[in-house]
């Protein structure tokens, strides 16, 4: 397959992603949200708050991931486009993948720009703060690529949110441990070249995954 | 030309639960040709082109197609922010087509909506514009699930024009319909 079917499938997501309009945001939304209530729940302590505001964060990456993968390929099979992506017999595969890191760059990779903010407002160490994003960053990679599987599985599922759920956040969680060790032992750590391991594993398989799934999902 | 079939499907046969939808049909499309798939409602026509198109897994049999194909769908392919024109260009870029999408959208009768996103269309504007698809790029082998649904009669027309020149010029055209045919077919296949 040339580039120039794979260029055509990111402009094309990014201009459905731009259509979406406040959808866009929802994300981010949820993100900030999350994080900006937990001092509401655990108490204003400042302490406590450094020492779980990484984790906190995590959490509300691993969640807001989910807000709008519901669409990502239900309305191709709804509206056909997936049968028309699927007719050449070219890699359904790479196309898959190709939305799903559009997905991610128009909502999550957002949520690592937004992390210094919400970071300063729950306490976390300066120091801690380039760690966090760059493991925000990879991370938040791992759960929309698990998360896109999920999504390409349940495509024929209407209101298939709690489904996407099940089947991602286990997939999730591998990446959350070492994510969270990471943050808290720093880029020299060993967690950093377990969750560069689970993004490289996420990058290789998913998109294969998702072309079988959207494949049965065409039947 | 080679006297090659474009696409030869043999023993086919689709399952959906308990019940047989069809079994032992054969369709084969030569150049020139046009096959109609006909049959009730439910009878399996879609299913068997999605077969022939390689969208589904056949049940039984087997099918050779000689090249790429066109596929229009009962649904259209697009989304509801794009234009007509947005709608040409991306599957031109796709397909590597350099044909010049506003003579294309000219000769379709989409002029006047070009630049209008398809939520705004009517039913009859939107398969206009994925029966534009067609003429992105040279394809011997279309297949059409019900594509005179939703066109007046000038795009009826326009179709039943498209279909004669494409036969006429060593194409072949799998098409499901009910109802009364524009066109005069060379089979029908009925389930």
């Amino acid at each position: 397959m040339t580039a120039s079917p794979l260029l055509s499938a990111f402009r094309s997501s990014l201009s459905e992603a731009w259509a979406s309009g406040a959808g866009l945001l929802l994300p981010l939304g949820f993100f900030a949200g999350t994080a900006t209530m937990v001092p509401f729940t655990l108490g204003s302590e400042a302490e406590l708050l450094s020492r779980v505001g990484p984790g906190i964060l995590w959490l509300a990456l691993a969640l807001s991931s989910m807000v709008t993968l519901e669409r990502v390929f239900q309305a191709d099979l709804q509206d056909g486009a997936l049968d028309l992506w699927l007719q050449d017999s070219g890699s359904i595969s790479l196309i898959a993948a190709i939305k799903t890191l559009t997905h991610w760059l128009v909502s999550g990779f957002p949520l690592v720009l937004l992390t210094p903010l919400i970071g300063f407002m729950l306490g976390v160490p300066s120091e801690k703060m380039i760690p966090a994003m760059l493991g925000y960053a990879m991370g938040g990679l791992v759960f929309f690529l698990w998360g896109g599987v999920a999504a390409a599985l349940s495509a024929s599922v209407s209101r298939a949110g709690l489904l996407i759920a099940l089947i991602a956040l286990p997939l999730y969680v591998p990446a959350l441990i070492f994510g969270v060790q990471m943050v808290e032992n720093g880029l020299d750590s060993p967690s950093f070249l377990f969750l560069a391991a689970c993004t490289l594993f996420a990058l290789g398989v998913a998109p294969a995954a998702m072309g079988a799934a959207l494949r049965l999902a065409a039947e | 030309m080679s006297n090659a079939p474009l696409l030869h499907g043999d023993g086919l046969g689709a399952v959906r639960g308990e019940r047989v939808l069809f079994r032992d049909v054969s369709v084969t499309a030569n150049a020139g040709e046009l096959i109609l798939l006909r049959g009730a409602n439910g009878s399996g026509k879609t299913t068997l082109l999605r077969q022939l198109a390689g969208l589904s897994q056949a049940q039984a049999g087997t099918i050779e197609r000689a090249g790429l194909h066109h596929w229009i769908g009962h649904t259209n392919g697009l989304k509801a922010h794009e234009t007509p024109r947005s709608h040409l260009r991306h599957w031109a870029r796709v397909w590597g087509s350099a044909r010049d999408v506003d003579i294309i959208l000219k000769e379709i009768g989409l002029q006047r909506p070009a630049n209008v996103p398809c939520r705004m269309l009517s039913a009859g504007q939107k398969r206009r514009t994925a029966l534009a698809r067609l003429a992105l790029e040279d394809r011997k082998l279309w297949l059409l699930d019900e594509p005179f649904n939703a066109l007046d009669t000038d795009g009826q027309d326009l179709l039943a024009a498209r279909i004669k020149v494409h036969r006429a010029a060593g194409g072949a055209v799998i098409a499901a319909l009910h109802g009364a045919s524009p066109i005069e077919a060379d089979r029908e296949v009925t389930l």
